[in-house]
């Protein structure tokens, strides 16, 4: 019969395929979420790629200072003395003090804290995204510790020494189920969403007018968004957060800010870490 | 959040906090210098808490402009008719949906008379 031959074909080529894989079964290779955030991540690098041509993929990393000359040297002369030097140390210290009971974030922590580039990931048990800043929290209250408050201080210097000690590790953040597919598509429709008195989104500012010029300020596109936070920005005059710099773009916008560590926050870190998949971590990093 | 430093410095895109009322006269003008609609209008394109045109468009000899959307300038051969220019100010997104403009006076960021005092000085362009 048609169908029995078919059927064998079939098997056969499956046999075959197994064999070429070396025993693995074909479709543990890729599952199918993977596949289409693949393809979104493929769409969204080219159009960048597109827009700056002569701006290598690491570039992206370095924000407005892969696009401007002038800002660049600029940037370079103040890198020469990092202005979250000073942080790096602090968070080296906090990382290793003792906690009331003995323990420390560094017995929470692998490979001595240099994991930046295992967040954000999906924590399929939980069901959600988990940052390397609510990681660092959850350490101290399963400790007994109160979480640190958000945005800036304590917790974005320890996330500054992690960073640190992670600079170069690769990003690859995976979307392997249903649920991390769904924080996926909650944190893409966030980037692209109009929000806010103004109007605006995301996508509209750091993609479709990246390299333009609002005011006096250079738009930085979107890829290479999260490789390098926690930020030193002159304007802050401290070290920052990444959704310190998200509930910033935000309020300027006349758009509500969400919390520290919020579950939109974190969903929208999720999506655009993943468009990014490729680059490396290079935090912390100073900013104007 | 302390956000009011961060915009402050951002000297960008910032916003009325305060919900505009509706279409009101302006308080006592006894206090304040009186300015032509032209002047009034000026101001209020320049004002970074209110227009803040300049963040998107060059406009005659306005300081930094931004370049997201094209110079301001002809306005009057080219929008001979001002009810076009009030209706692209109120809501870009009529014409061009996907556009960043922000849509000032459906999002009530401008009155309807300011954005017809901001025309008066467009027509100066
Ligand atoms: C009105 C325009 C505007 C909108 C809308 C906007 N931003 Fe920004 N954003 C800026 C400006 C200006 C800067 C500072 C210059 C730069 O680095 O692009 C900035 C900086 C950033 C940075 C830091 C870049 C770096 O290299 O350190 C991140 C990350 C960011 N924005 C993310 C977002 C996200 C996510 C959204 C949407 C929730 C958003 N922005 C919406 C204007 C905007
Ligand atoms: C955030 C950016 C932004 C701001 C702020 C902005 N615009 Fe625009 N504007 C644009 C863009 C982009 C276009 C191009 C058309 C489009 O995409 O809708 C445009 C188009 C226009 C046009 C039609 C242009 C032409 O030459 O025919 C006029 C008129 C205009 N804007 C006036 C204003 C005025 C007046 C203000 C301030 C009250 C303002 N805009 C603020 C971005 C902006």
């Amino acid at each position: 019969m048609k169908k029995t031959l078919q059927k064998r074909l079939f098997t056969g080529a499956l046999v075959l395929m197994t064999a070429v894989m070396g025993g693995q079964p074909a479709h543990a290779a890729v599952n199918k979420y993977q596949a289409m955030v693949a393809a979104d991540v493929k769409k969204f690098q080219a159009y960048f790629h597109k827009e700056f041509p002569d701006v290598k993929l690491d570039e992206f990393a370095n924000g407005v200072y892969a696009l401007d000359e002038d800002a660049r040297k600029q940037w370079k002369e103040m890198e020469e003395f990092p202005p979250y030097e000073l942080d790096v140390e602090a968070g080296k210290a906090i990382f290793n003090k003792p906690f009331a009971n003995g323990k420390s974030l560094a017995s929470c922590f692998p490979s001595g804290g240099a994991v930046r580039g295992k967040y954000p990931y999906f924590d399929e048990k939980r069901k959600q995204v988990v940052t390397l800043e609510m990681a660092i929290n959850d350490c101290r209250v399963a400790n007994g510790e109160k979480p640190y408050p958000g945005f800036k201080g304590d917790l974005a210097k320890v996330s500054a020494y992690m960073a640190y000690i992670s600079r170069g590790q690769k990003i690859d953040v995976k979307v392997n189920s249903a649920a991390a597919y769904k924080a996926y598509l909650k944190g893409k429709a966030f980037f692209y969403g109009k929000r806010g008195q103004l109007n605006m989104s995301c996508s509209g500012c750091h993609m479709e007018y990246a390299g333009r010029q609002l005011r006096s300020e250079l738009m930085s596109p979107a890829l290479g968004h999260t490789t390098h936070f926690p930020v030193f920005r002159s304007k802050w005059g401290e070290i920052g957060t990444l959704h310190k710099r998200y509930a910033g773009c935000n309020d300027n916008i006349g758009a509500k800010p969400f919390a520290e560590q919020s579950e939109e926050y974190r969903d929208l870190e999720y999506f655009q870490t993943i468009m990014s998949n490729g680059l490396k971590f290079n935090g912390p990093a100073s900013r104007k | 959040m302390k956000s009011s430093g961060i915009i402050a410095a951002a000297a960008i895109l910032v916003l009325p906090s305060l919900a505009m009322a509706a279409d009101k006269p302006a308080a006592p003008a006894a206090a304040q210098p009186v300015l032509s609609p032209t002047a009034k209008g000026k101001a209020l394109a320049s004002d970074v808490n209110k227009g803040n045109c300049l963040a998107c468009h060059m406009m005659a000899d306005g300081e930094v402009p931004g370049n997201f959307g094209p110079p301001l300038s002809q306005m009057k051969e080219r929008y001979p008719d001002k009810a076009a220019l009030h209706k692209q100010i109120s809501d870009a997104t009529i014409l061009n949906p996907k556009s960043i403009m922000p849509p000032f006076g459906k999002h009530g960021v401008l009155t309807d008379s300011e954005i017809d005092q901001i025309i008066e000085y467009l027509y100066t362009l």
